[in-house]
């Protein structure tokens, strides 16, 4: 079985690793390099907990080849904090409106929503809604992780506006 | 689910992709968005000894339109399709379309050459190609032709696409002016395919129709379009009814589908004509 030599960026920084072009990226980064954020729930295309942000582009890591993201720009949840490493906005929200119980979806939901909300930075609560489909969540019925992005939304329009 | 050992390609030409398609053959697939085919593979219903991805082939990229024709790369993705408001102008049953399929981190990845070549009666695209009566580029090592989206598909992943061809381009007539569209798709949940699903265009002597997920093709006929262009809606809809064979499944019996069919199909005509004028 021959592996081949594969780099990327995640969160920032450069990795360069061996593995086999079939590895699925999901495993790559639990595994190689041991970025446990991105969860693995259904392994099936469905569930939205392995999403991670792939140069620029919310996919389901379960769902691409290590081979396919070679050169790519990774981003997990472990990325999306503040410099100085205390949650983002985002992150912020979903802890300040109850957006998780058992956690067990959250990062797939924080990387998706931070996505969402680059493309479209006031949302309306429908097009959260629409945007989140890709992500399933067991506990929380979905209320208050809609809450919490339109909550991150007003707030970083709110310092958006302040600076200017 | 780990799918089983293959070889890696990453072609940046079409002819490059395909010299690789005619050396390996029968063991080679070429992978798009991958998001039917890597799920495939990982159930190792495909074993792909040789997997030739398309991603760096920036002649598959990019949608271009002319006063009279649209002309649609392979790897452009559903998000890109969604994005562009020049296409949803010009043919905006394509961005009602794109937003019903599967969910947004499928359609930032899955591709409309994906779509249409994979042959799964599935698919949204196939019955939306073949209601805007568009055609297929594909180049292989002999050259390239066209071949009608209404003549590609000869059962559940069986199409006239050669095991050694790539398609290119999809390429669509824009569609007659006064002319009104529908695209109409029942499921259980949002990201699922079809229950049943169905595309019109209708307008003063104009009238197409196909519909998907009801046959192991998705399925158009002449008789209905002939019918809904002289305004006879149920002359239209009793000849898809007696075209499509359904099969019982878990998203149903084949009898409620029949009649769903028959629902979505008079829901998607009366819209297409409320937008007509
Ligand atoms: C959870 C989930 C839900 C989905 N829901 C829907 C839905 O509601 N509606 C729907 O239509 N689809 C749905 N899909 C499928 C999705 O849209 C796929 O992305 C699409 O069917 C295939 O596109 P792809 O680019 O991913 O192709 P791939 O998976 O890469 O390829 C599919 C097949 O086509 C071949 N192929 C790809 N490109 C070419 C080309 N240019 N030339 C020749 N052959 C080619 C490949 O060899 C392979 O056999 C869903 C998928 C998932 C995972
Ligand atoms: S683990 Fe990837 S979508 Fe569920
Ligand atoms: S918080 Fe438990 S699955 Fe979402």
């Amino acid at each position: 079985m021959s592996k081949m030599h594969v780099k990327m960026t995640v969160n920032g920084k450069e990795v360069e690793a061996l593995a086999e072009p079939r590895m699925l990226l999901i495993h790559f980064l639990r595994e190689e390099l041991n970025i446990t954020g991105p969860h693995i729930g259904c392994e099936t295309t469905h569930c939205g907990a392995c999403t991670v942000d792939l140069d620029g582009k919310s996919v389901k890591a379960c769902t691409v080849f290590v081979a396919q993201a070679n050169g790519a720009n990774v981003t997990t949840v472990e990325g999306l904090v503040n410099d100085d490493g205390s949650l983002s906005v985002l992150q912020e929200m979903f802890r300040e409106h109850h957006g998780l119980q058992c956690g067990f979806c959250t990062p797939g939901m924080i990387t998706r929503a931070h996505r969402l909300l680059q493309e479209n930075p006031n949302p309306s609560e429908e097009e959260v809604r629409f945007g989140m489909s890709g992500n399933l969540c067991r506990c929380t019925g979905y209320q208050n992780i809609v809450k919490a992005i339109l909550a991150a939304a007003a707030e970083l329009n709110a310092a958006r506006e302040a600076a200017q | 689910m780990i799918p089983g050992v293959f070889e890696y390609h990453r072609p940046s030409t079409i002819t490059e992709a395909a010299g690789l398609l005619t050396r390996f053959g029968d063991d080679a697939r070429v992978l798009a968005g991958g998001h039917s085919l890597i799920p495939m593979m990982k159930l190792r219903v495909a074993n792909p000894e040789h997997l030739i991805d398309l991603q760096d082939v920036g002649e598959l990229k990019g949608v271009s339109i002319t006063s009279d024709e649209i002309s649609i790369g392979a790897m452009v993705t559903q998000h890109e399709l969604i994005q562009n408001d020049a296409l949803a102008s010009a043919v905006p049953i394509i961005r009602e379309a794109a937003l019903q399929i599967a969910d947004p981190q499928v359609r930032y990845v899955g591709t409309i050459g994906g779509n249409v070549a994979n042959g799964d009666p599935g698919n949204d695209m196939p019955g939306l190609m073949q209601c805007l009566d568009a055609s297929y580029e594909v180049a292989g090592d002999k050259g390239t032709r066209r071949i009608a989206a209404r003549e590609f598909y000869e059962g559940a992943f069986f199409t006239a696409l050669a095991d050694d061809e790539i398609l290119t381009r999809i390429v669509i007539a824009k569609p007659q002016a006064g002319s009104g569209y529908a695209y109409e798709k029942q499921k259980r949940k949002i990201g699922d395919y079809a229950t049943a699903a169905a595309a019109v265009i209708v307008g003063p002597g104009i009238g197409s129709i196909a519909m998907t997920n009801l046959g192991d093709t998705p399925i158009w006929s002449a008789g209905a379009n002939d019918a809904l262009a002289k305004g006879d809606v149920d002359g239209a809809v009793n000849a898809v009814m007696a075209a499509i064979s359904p099969a019982s499944d878990n998203r149903g019996p084949a009898e409620f589908k029949k009649h769903l069919a028959g629902v979505i199909l008079r829901r998607a005509i009366e819209r297409a004509q409320g937008r007509a004028n």
